[in-house]
């Protein structure tokens, strides 16, 4: 018996009204605990893909075909922190409204749930006594914010769309490892949109490459990468740019 | 080596907030320096302050053995040209290419007016562009052809420095690398004096022959390319270097 | 590094859309150029149209209605509603042009001066601009009417005092949103003065906006000059001009509604004509991006 998915797209297809698709007839599946990474440049329909699953397609564009099973609720994760929260509003405030709503709590277990979760994020401890609104945090330190709010609805899948793109390395760095850890903690699946390779063949067991609105390839992370079918592909890779071994090593990734 | 530019003691401060803190660096004639940091490093206020778009409050440059005023010369802003970060909105939305590269062409007297369009035309294929381009607005280029325009722009006044500042950072995969590709080529033929900026490690490896760090406006480590890569003196480059997400080796 | 194919090649926008071709895509400013056009050529034509002197009175025929020899009848002097409607159209939108032009540039030029600069200059004209804006327009109107004499003169001192400062607070926000993009960045890398960054690059990007809220603008000027005709302080008798025709109608409202009604709906026609011109050339300039 093979494992039940937690998410299935059959033959997926998204358009914008000027008949132009967007996204042409794609399909993959997702199972419990795993996390597939979906490569591709701009213009590749990733995004809109991520955002066809979590049911919130930009105004203008349709689902044409196919479709979406989900047993499970999804979360997402976006690329510019700042833009995914409230600047009006200190984030323990938004956080405990989000578990407030979403796990039907008292208010003050609410509080005391958010306070943990951005403990768990390694926000500062200073929170507790002083909430702060997202302009006086870090990038860094919204995005683990923004995490921290979609992980408040318990998802069974999270979507992260470019989370890293608009930080800083190190920064970057210290959040992957942070989805990572998360991951193994509470198992939820992961869909991991990227353009970078390095990133999702370090984080993702599987990929889906995409070019263009299409599936071009997808497969078993370290088999594709061995084996590349396709020349964009193959350009993926060679535009992580190489770099010279660190002597002394550097904290190794994974 | 022959010294292009001196950057000595530069100092900039917005109220309370050090942008640059007493930066000192030297930049050798037909070499690249690659300038890496994190966001608020201050890497791109030392760009614009070597562009002379800020006047720095304390320290001077020179440029070979002449310092640069707070006044600059057209002389002396001939000599120093720079190609920015978002091709979105580094052109002219309304002037053509033909306008944009005769304006420079012309301003600084590089070449006769009858000779222009002749000039235009070499310096678009020195960029891989068609000369079909030249009666094109920058709207109708894609990003990685609008850089293309402006690094021929940057060009055409024939300066003695180059400054990069993330020339690459908003350009796709495949042509943020054929962009690079043509860094490097520009460098081989025009043997050019370049201070390329970039936060990515990669780039940074691949166009340089010298490394500069900085943090919080700073100046950490100065570096060549081959030692910096492999034995980094600062704490902090090492950390960078090894937070850079790289391929799986097979 | 091995080579990648480099984007050499231009996208295929298929055949650029001639300004005609866009003009005639934009229906608000294809009506806007046509209503605007039979306005204009009707004020050049008007002495080879009509057999009537706009000011000749004809004591004999007054206040007759509508007929094939008067379109619109006559006046309380006899004198012909359409000749006189069109010479005030005459009249009126020569003010309303003249009138603007230098407000119109001076704005324009305060504006990209203000907003590029910064600093001081900038502080000192919004000073300027806030001043004046605090006053309701039409008390300045009027009272520059009364000191300098009524008719035209004080509307074209009203206006080049107050005139500029919309244009000036529209290119003011622009320019300091265009001053922090690049390509005013690499002007300056270039060496080139000020004064040439402005003419060379920043009017045209700001141009196409302040034509836009000229036409507009225009509208209220062309409202101004009629009611200053309407309360007496604007263009003096015998001179047609809307605001005084729609006045002097007033006592024959309930017999000769037309007198007041004709001109009345020749300000909203031309108004309507000015906005759609304003609103298609916006939405030319919008989508050629």
């Amino acid at each position: 018996m093979t494992i039940q998915p937690v998410l299935e797209l059959e033959e997926l297809t998204l358009a914008a009204p000027s008949t132009e698709i967007l996204v042409n007839s794609i399909s993959f599946s997702l199972e419990r605990g795993e996390s597939l990474g979906l490569v591709g440049e701009s213009g590749s329909g990733k995004s809109l893909t991520l955002r066809a699953i979590l049911g919130l397609l930009p105004r203008g564009v349709e689902q044409t075909g196919g479709v979406v099973r989900s047993k499970v609720s999804s979360a997402m994760v976006f690329q510019d922190p700042r833009g995914a929260l409230d600047p009006l509003c200190p984030v323990v405030k938004q956080l405990t409204e989000v578990v407030y709503y979403r796990q039907r709590t008292s208010l003050k277990a609410a509080r005391r749930i958010a306070l943990e979760l951005l403990e768990r994020l390694g926000l500062p401890a200073s929170l507790k006594t002083k909430d702060r609104y997202p302009g006086q945090l870090s990038g860094g330190q919204c995005q683990r914010v923004v995490i921290a709010l979609a992980l408040a609805c318990k998802p069974g899948i999270l979507l992260c769309d470019e989370p890293t793109t608009a930080l800083d390395v190190t920064v970057q760095r210290q959040i992957i490892d942070t989805i990572t850890s998360l991951q193994q903690e509470l198992g939820f699946a992961m869909v991991f949109v990227t353009h970078n390779l390095a990133i999702a063949a370090n984080l993702c067991s599987r990929l889906v490459v995409m070019k263009q609105g299409r599936i071009i390839e997808q497969g078993e992370t370290h088999s594709l990468l061995r084996h590349p079918a396709e020349a964009y592909t193959q350009m993926l890779m060679d535009s992580v740019l190489p770099l010279p071994e660190l002597e002394g090593g550097g904290v190794s990734w994974k | 080596m022959e010294v292009a530019l001196q950057v000595q003691d530069i100092t900039v401060r917005y109220g309370g907030f050090t942008a640059l803190d007493q930066i000192r660096l030297e930049l050798a004639r037909h070499t690249t320096l690659g300038l890496v940091g994190e966001s608020g490093s201050g890497k791109s206020t030392l760009a614009r302050v070597i562009a002379g778009l800020i006047t720095p409050d304390e320290g001077q440059l020179l440029l070979g053995a002449e310092p640069l005023g707070k006044k600059r010369s057209k002389a002396q802003h001939k000599q120093i040209q720079m190609i920015f970060q978002n091709p979105d909105s580094s052109l002219n939305p309304r002037h053509t290419v033909r306008q944009i590269l005769a304006e420079a062409l012309l301003f600084h007297r590089i070449v006769e007016r009858s000779q222009v369009e002749r000039r235009s035309k070499e310096l678009l294929s020195r960029v891989q562009l068609d000369a079909k381009s030249l009666d094109r607005y920058p709207h109708e280029f894609s990003g990685g052809q609008r850089q293309r325009i402006a690094i021929a722009r940057a060009l055409s006044v024939e300066p003695s420095l180059l400054i990069a500042d993330e020339p690459t950072s908003a350009l796709d995969v495949s042509v943020q690398r054929s962009v690079l590709e043509l860094f490097h080529t520009l460098q081989a033929e025009l043997n050019l004096t370049m201070l390329f900026i970039s936060h990515d490690l990669g780039v940074i490896h691949a166009v340089s022959d010298t490394v500069a760090v900085m943090r919080q406006g700073q100046l950490v480590e100065v570096n060549s390319k081959d030692e910096f890569f492999v034995r980094p003196q600062h704490e902090y480059s090492r950390e960078l270097l090894s937070a850079v997400p790289k391929m799986p080796q097979y | 590094m091995n080579t990648t194919q480099i984007d050499t090649t231009l996208p295929d926008l298929g055949k650029p859309a001639s300004g005609l071709r866009r003009v005639l895509n934009t229906p608000s400013l294809l009506i806007g150029i046509i209503m605007f056009t039979i306005l204009i050529l009707l004020a050049i034509f008007i002495p080879y149209l009509s057999p009537y002197n706009p000011t000749e009175q004809n004591l004999s025929a007054f206040l007759q209605p509508p007929s094939a020899a008067h379109w619109l009848g006559t006046d309380q002097l006899g004198r012909d509603l359409f000749t006189r409607l069109i010479y005030a159209a005459r009249t009126d939108l020569t003010i309303m042009v003249l009138a603007e032009i230098i407000p119109f540039c001076t704005g324009v030029m305060l504006g990209m001066i203000s907003g590029y600069y910064g600093k001081w200059t900038d502080r000192i004209i919004a000073l300027v601009t806030d001043t004046f804006i605090a006053f309701p327009f039409y008390l300045i109107v009027i009272i520059v009417a009364f000191a300098s004499g009524a008719g035209e003169r004080g509307i074209y001192i009203t206006f080049i005092l107050v005139g500029w400062i919309v244009f000036a607070r529209v290119v003011r926000g622009l320019s300091a949103s265009f001053r922090k993009q690049e390509w005013i960045a690499s002007a300056q890398t270039l060496g080139l003065p000020g004064h040439r960054i402005l003419l060379r690059h920043l009017l045209p990007n700001v141009l196409p906006q302040a034509v836009v809220v000229l036409m507009t603008d225009m509208i209220g000027l062309l409202v101004a000059i009629v009611t200053l005709g309407y309360l007496g302080i604007g263009i003096a008798p015998p001179t047609p001009d809307w605001g005084t025709m729609i006045a002097d109608g007033q006592p024959f409202i309930t017999t000769a509604w037309w007198l007041s009604a004709v001109p009345g709906f020749a300000v909203v026609y031309t108004g309507i004509a000015l906005s759609l011109l304003g609103d298609g050339l916006a939405d030319i300039w919008r989508r050629k991006g």
